[in-house]
């Protein structure tokens, strides 16, 4: 079998030579043939023989031997087996998460004079918990398209957190990502809990898109990668656009796009960064929420309209030589400005006799702001610590015709959290975090987080 | 029709349609061995330094913006970058890099590698399913690599293939002659027993027949202990190392405090390209290594 290649060879080459072989000339390439292959089965025999002596050498001595051959054996060595976190096909992996928590009592978390959403800021449950446990699969599909499944665990609920294709073979720069995932808006939208730097996400992210502090959607994303030398991104998403400041409708179309731009490179070997700008539309039919009328009473909202959210995100990362592994800082800020604009309905659902006891109907328009800092250094391959603030500005709130029947607070929501976490390897972490929240007016609630994260399975990506 | 697009889209921006092919090499190795093959045909970009631990890496926003302008990715493999370099392949929108395709090419698919695990259990620390990664310092290892990556670089380059060939032979054929010096050198170093702070090594120990004898990291990627060490050191009263070595990108906190111990040298090695000042080519690589190891035996 290796030699028909060979003889085809050799005599395609005599044919190109010689027109008209003479029987000698034939004669002459067949013994030259018959002398190579002689020649190619003592050669395979030879190295059939040192590879059962070096077996056997292995074998007998199990410390490394160096070999004695001076110089290179150029034989077609075989190639390894291509293998990788994808020697199983399917990329598997599951990240345990918990936490023991230590908090003021609050039963309906808030954060006051934004929607309340019921959303809360972030963490809630006191005492021993459980995060939900994410189970991650992910493959290449075929040589067009990649896909990731991520399940979040949680009793009697197994929650799709996303499942998405992504194309591998369009070229040109282009991204294209269908089905559910998260959004590339901001710069923590994309990451997962497990790796946020801190137990909860900043304020921001609560009061933008609730207890989830991300914006997931149901959708198409595209994105272009300019062929620059900067890092240059530019990504638009139209999507169901289900999830809050959304709601879920019954219509064709879409329910809500995204449009971004990112920008990032590198100065000098030690230094990276990256900055960009989002914008989200969504649009909510009959969005729900309980407020307070003008006599204290509880009164339902109901919100028709837009909601556009701009984002302006910017990280920075340090480490000596470039080298993250010993010693790394990173910055990270985001800022947001939010508006509203629809009509709100004051019902009384309840029958509490409040102001609205006939539905009113009048102008809803919003324009609300705010943004967090954080940096984090890590000082040893084990130790991290870092701090974050968090602010809030409840901005302009326009009820129209409903401001004489219900009351809306203005208030400047603050947060400092300080955090410092150990990790044993690259795949086990424990945190403890002490945040003074004053997300609830009237309210200075001193928070302590101890939080573990581990995960089992494929090598998870060092995203930027 | 889609490379005269591009090459149009490339002129509308305002970048010169590069005559030279754009290479993306992942570690300093592979983008000097390019440039030994390649010469003037090649424009290599390197991701890492020789300061920078090739399994921490991030996937910057610059990784994929070279990547996405790249043809031929050249990597390691064996999970070496199993951290960065997936994520800078995938989002980067270049159809061409994508594996398994011709403009992906790893190292460790052409060479035999060693110590690959029985069992795949990360309690044995952050363990490389396909074999210990770091080929590059056994240098007969880069005469096969060398091979396919002329082979490769002619597939995607043919107007060239021809003097990427030559290329390789010229290499070659000095690298095989360097090789013959480098093992004359070396024969003081055959049967000298180690230790090392990672399992970096295992390739010129295999080559020049030093002997490990421990590592610093108790498993792959965990930090060395004090416990760990003080087990080491007592190992030294009955088998001593000569040695203890790590690369340029380690700390020396755990290989200077061992040294200063068992009263044996601790030795830098460039362990790539840009490793030291003399490391600044693949020749001055191992001329540097076996010199510093030869002065660590004295």
């Amino acid at each position: 079998m290796l030699h028909k290649p060979f003889v085809v060879a050799a005599l395609l080459a005599a044919s190109c030579g010689a027109q008209a072989a003479s029987d000698a000339d034939l004669a002459a390439i067949r013994s030259q043939i018959d002398e190579m292959k002689r020649s190619y089965e003592q050669r395979i025999a030879a190295l059939e023989q040192r590879l059962a002596q070096a077996e056997a050498d292995v074998k007998a001595k199990p410390a490394p031997q160096a070999e004695a051959r001076p110089v290179v054996a150029e034989t077609s060595a075989p190639a390894a087996p291509a293998t990788s976190a994808s020697a199983f096909n399917t990329e598997i992996s599951l990240i345990l998460q918990g936490q023991y928590a230590q908090m003021k009592d609050v039963p309906d978390r808030t954060i006051t004079g934004f929607w309340p959403g019921g959303q809360g800021s972030g963490v809630s449950t006191r005492g021993f918990s459980l995060d939900h446990t994410e189970l991650v699969f992910a493959a290449g599909i075929d040589p067009y398209w990649r896909g990731q499944a991520i399940l979040a665990v949680q009793d009697n609920e197994v929650e799709v957190e996303e499942a998405w294709f992504q194309s591998l073979a369009i070229g040109h720069g282009v991204g294209l990502r269908g089905g559910r995932y998260r959004s590339g808006i901001g710069y923590l939208n994309e990451q997962h809990t497990h790796q946020w730097d801190f137990a909860n996400a900043p304020l921001m992210y609560n009061a933008l898109f609730g207890q989830e502090a991300s914006f997931r959607e149901d959708g198409l994303q595209f994105k272009w990668l300019a062929p620059t030398p900067v890092f240059l991104e530019f990504g638009a998403e139209v999507g169901r656009g289900a999830n809050f400041p959304g709601t879920d409708s019954n219509k064709n179309g879409a329910g809500a796009w995204a449009a971004y731009v990112h920008v990032g490179d590198d100065l000098g070997v030690a230094n990276s960064w990256r900055t960009g700008l989002s914008y989200l539309k969504t649009s909510s039919g009959d969005r729900e929420a309980d407020f307070v009328d003008i006599n204290g009473l509880q009164a339902q909202g109901l919100f028709n309209g837009d909601t556009a959210t701009w984002i302006a995100d910017f990280v920075w990362k340090w480490a000596p030589n470039g080298n993250p592994k010993y010693q790394n800082f990173k910055f990270q800020s985001e800022y947001f400005v939010r508006q509203d604009k629809g009509d709100l309905t004051c019902t009384d659902n309840a029958g509490v006799g409040n102001a609205c006891a006939t539905p009113v109907t009048g102008d809803y328009d919003t324009r609300q702001s705010g943004w967090y800092a954080q940096g984090v250094f890590q000082f040893t391959p084990e130790w991290r610590a870092g701090l974050r603030y968090d602010q809030l500005d409840s901005g302009r709130q326009n009820l129209g015709a409903n401001a004489v029947n219900l009351t809306l607070e203005d208030y400047r929501p603050k947060r400092a959290t300080a955090m410092v976490d150990y990790s044993w390897s690259e795949f086990s972490r424990v945190r403890l975090q002490y945040a003074q929240d004053k997300s609830m007016a009237g309210i200075t609630d001193n928070q302590w987080i101890v939080q573990y994260i581990m995960s089992l399975g494929a090598h998870g990506v060092h995203k930027f | 029709m889609i490379r005269l697009m591009t090459m149009l889209l490339l002129v509308a921006m305002g970048f010169p349609a590069a005559a030279a092919l754009p290479v993306f090499a992942t570690v300093p190795e592979w983008g000097a061995l390019v440039r030994e093959i390649g010469g003037d045909k090649v424009s290599v970009f390197v991701a890492t330094t020789a300061l920078q631990d090739p399994h921490r890496i991030e996937a910057r926003p610059s990784l994929l913006a070279q990547a996405r302008r790249t043809q031929l990715v050249v990597a390691t493999g064996a999970d070496l970058e199993a951290g960065w370099l997936p994520l800078v392949v995938r989002d980067s929108g270049n159809a061409g890099i994508q594996r398994g395709q011709p403009g992906y090419f790893e190292a460790a698919r052409y060479v035999t590698l060693l110590d690959v695990p029985v069992a795949l259990d990360r309690t044995q620390g952050d363990v490389h399913a396909a074999g210990n990664p770091h080929i590059q310092l056994d240098p007969r290892n880069l005469l096969k690599i060398g091979d396919a990556l002329a082979t490769r670089l002619g597939e995607l380059d043919p107007p060239n293939a021809a003097a990427y060939r030559a290329g390789y032979q010229a290499f070659a054929s000095k690298w095989q002659a360097a090789i013959a010096r480098w093992e004359k050198d070396a024969a003081p170093l055959r049967g000298v027993p180690v230790l090392v702070h990672h399992a970096s090594f295992l390739y010129l120990a295999r080559w020049l027949g030093l002997k490990e004898t421990g590592t610093l990291e108790p498993k792959p990627g965990v930090e060395p202990g004090s416990g760990h060490l003080s087990g080491l050191l007592a190992r030294q009263q009955s088998a001593p190392a000569r040695m203890v070595l790590r690369t340029a990108y380690q700390s020396d906190g755990p290989s200077m405090w061992i040294a200063g111990k068992a009263g044996i040298p601790a030795v830098m090695l460039p362990f790539t390209v840009g490793g030291s000042p003399e490391a600044g080519d693949l020749y001055g690589l191992f001329d540097d290594t076996i010199r510093r190891l030869l002065k660590g035996l004295n």
